[in-house]
């Protein structure tokens, strides 16, 4: 995999992974996404904040056509994601996403999560789905957990193993929605590790989080949301030191208020 | 009475530790022989007295003895019994394979059910439509429909035997039900299990084949045991479309003696096998309360 970059080096010559054209999404008559536009490129770390209800968790679900839209269009390497250019599981392989009550399948064991979506979608030999399901394991120090049930594991474990799921297809892309939500704190360095350690490896992510610490480390660039549109983004450093817009600095300030930054 | 005395005991116990906020944990392990069996002993002896009682009222009455003579009359069961227990046999195994019938057509059914999208849509109209119809008709109307209706079209290459036609028509009543108790199962199922599923590319139907379904069957079993109970006595309906069952046999016997042994003797066959299952029944769905208990904490 590629070495992360330095920030002076990814200007024009890096291509665009992500690109989300005027999206908007209405749940029923509620307008939810208001003409999102966004580009990721590759390599690149994305940090969505905002409020909660802002529509941060929509716009990835969009992305992965969990949810439709109702305008706009959203581009994977350039090629539009609503026709026929991937197919179903063409987008799926491509994009993998994880969520904030890690969704791993109770009734199968950690292998198996792993395994199903390579072997039953993608037509991956199980000998060698397996194989590389033990190899990522053991990439990120889990390889114990492999014969291991999701109720026998703690929240975090859970959620490394639902990280290791979405990596299973070697996706392009990797959506992460508050996956520390869910967590006691004592649990959560172990998650942000491993995206620390997939950001090093020049895994292209867009990350929704409340942990604005984590952000200000880890995003190349940051989107404030609010109420479904994108108010303003920038690199770290500079949002979170002097927001442009007032309604980012009061929405920081109350993160302040509640000790997460 | 007896149920005050172990908690009595255990307070005892525990009177020298500090006071807790909720009920003392049982301490097992420190109860004396008479914790533990004294109460145990007055429950058994407060219902055998009661029953007893209650057998010298009944044996007591004016009208016993004709009573024991019509209904409880050990001669008659002794006789009518071989042919009693034939029918049984047979209305066991018209149940053991209608069970299996059952809980995959069900299966069928409420995965019809739960499909969306155009391309489903006449599928999953088709299984409301069923589910609705089947579960609104007496099964008892079924039975009769099926067992004497079809075999009088007597339409060539369908077997014509009335125990067939019996079972088929309490196989379609009965997975109407199932198919509801299978769809509440998959409607539990966190929606977030869907969303994952789904974004791993699984298509619907494996969806429900993989992630769906194995949870939804954990969660209804207890409901489908009692559905399978309700079955094993709903067996004896196909007495009335002519086929020897338990119910049947007794039947022929009491219309030839005038004697209602045999009817007893039936019901206490069948007692033999749905009390157990009703036990069963119990069990799993303690288990599986517990499970669910774990799960939360
Ligand atoms: N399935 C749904 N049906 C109707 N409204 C929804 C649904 N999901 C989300 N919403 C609404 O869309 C808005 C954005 O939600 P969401 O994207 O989950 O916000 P966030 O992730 O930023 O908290 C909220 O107002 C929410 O109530
Ligand atoms: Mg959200």
């Amino acid at each position: 995999m590629t070495q992360h970059s330095d920030d002076s080096n990814r200007a024009a010559p890096i291509p665009i992974r992500v690109e989300i054209e005027n999206l908007t999404k209405y749940y029923g008559k509620t307008l939810v996404l208001d003409s999102v536009n966004l580009q990721v490129r590759e390599h690149e770390v994305i940090c969505l904040i905002g409020a909660s209800g802002s529509g941060k968790s929509t716009i990835l679900r969009c992305i992965t056509r969990l949810v439709p839209y109702d305008h706009g269009v959203i581009r994977l390497d350039g090629m539009n994601t609503d026709g026929a250019s991937f197919g179903r599981n063409g987008l799926a392989k491509r994009i993998g996403i994880v969520f904030q009550a890690f969704n791993l399948f109770p009734h199968i064991n950690v292998i198996d999560n792993i395994t199903l979506a390579p072997c039953k979608v993608h037509g991956v030999q199980r000998k060698d789905a397996e194989a590389h399901a033990e190899e990522l394991l053991a990439l990120f120090g889990m390889s114990e957990f492999a014969r291991s049930y999701p109720e026998q594991l703690s929240g975090g474990q859970q959620q490394r193993v639902a990280i290791v799921r979405a990596l299973a297809t070697n996706p392009e892309v990797l959506l992460l929605d508050e996956v520390t939500a869910a967590l006691d704190p004592e649990l959560i360095g172990g998650v942000l590790r491993i995206i620390r350690d997939l950001r090093e490896r020049g895994m292209t992510m867009i990350i929704v989080t409340h942990e604005m610490s984590f952000a200000r480390d880890v995003a190349d660039r940051v989107c404030f949301l609010d109420s479904g549109h994108i108010l303003e983004q920038d690199k770290p450093q500079k949002l979170f030191s002097r927001p442009e817009h007032p309604r980012t600095a009061q929405f920081l300030q109350r993160i302040i208020e509640a000790g997460r930054l | 009475m007896s149920q005050d005395q172990p908690a009595a005991g255990r307070a005892a116990h525990v009177s020298g530790q500090p006071e807790r906020a909720g009920p003392a944990p049982p301490a097992r392990q420190t109860l004396s022989f008479r914790e533990r069996y004294v109460p145990f002993i007055v429950s058994f002896l407060s219902v055998a007295i009661v029953f007893a009682l209650i057998a010298r009222v009944v044996t007591a009455a004016e009208h016993w003895p004709r009573i024991q003579l019509q209904f409880f009359n050990l001669d008659a069961m002794v006789e009518a019994f071989p042919a009693v227990l034939r029918g049984f046999l047979r209305n066991m195994r018209v149940w053991f394979v209608s069970l299996f019938a059952i809980a995959i057509w069900a299966l069928i059914l409420a995965m019809a059910r739960s499909l969306s999208g155009p391309l489903f849509a006449p599928l999953k109209v088709l299984a409301i439509l069923y589910i609705d119809l089947l579960r609104g008709v007496p099964s008892l109307l079924l039975v009769l429909l099926f067992g004497f209706g079809v075999p009088a079209l007597q339409l060539r290459g369908l077997p014509s035997s009335n125990v067939f036609w019996g079972s088929v028509a309490l196989v379609m009543g009965y997975s109407a039900y199932a198919a509801e108790v299978y769809r509440s199962g998959m409607e539990a199922v966190h929606d977030g299990q869907r969303a994952a599923a789904k974004a791993l590319g699984l298509s619907q139907i494996q969806t429900l084949r993989y992630a769906i379904v194995p949870q939804a069957v954990r969660n209804v079993l207890p409901a489908l045991l009692n559905l399978a109970v309700a079955l094993q006595k709903d067996v004896a309906l196909l007495s009335v479309i002519g086929v020897r069952d338990a119910v049947r046999e007794a039947q022929i016997y009491t219309a030839r003696t005038f004697n209602y042994s045999s009817l007893i003797a039936a019901a206490s066959l069948f007692l033999l096998a749905t009390v157990p299952m009703a036990r069963l029944t119990d069990y799993v769905a303690r288990k599986d309360q517990e499970r669910r208990l774990q799960r939360t904490v």
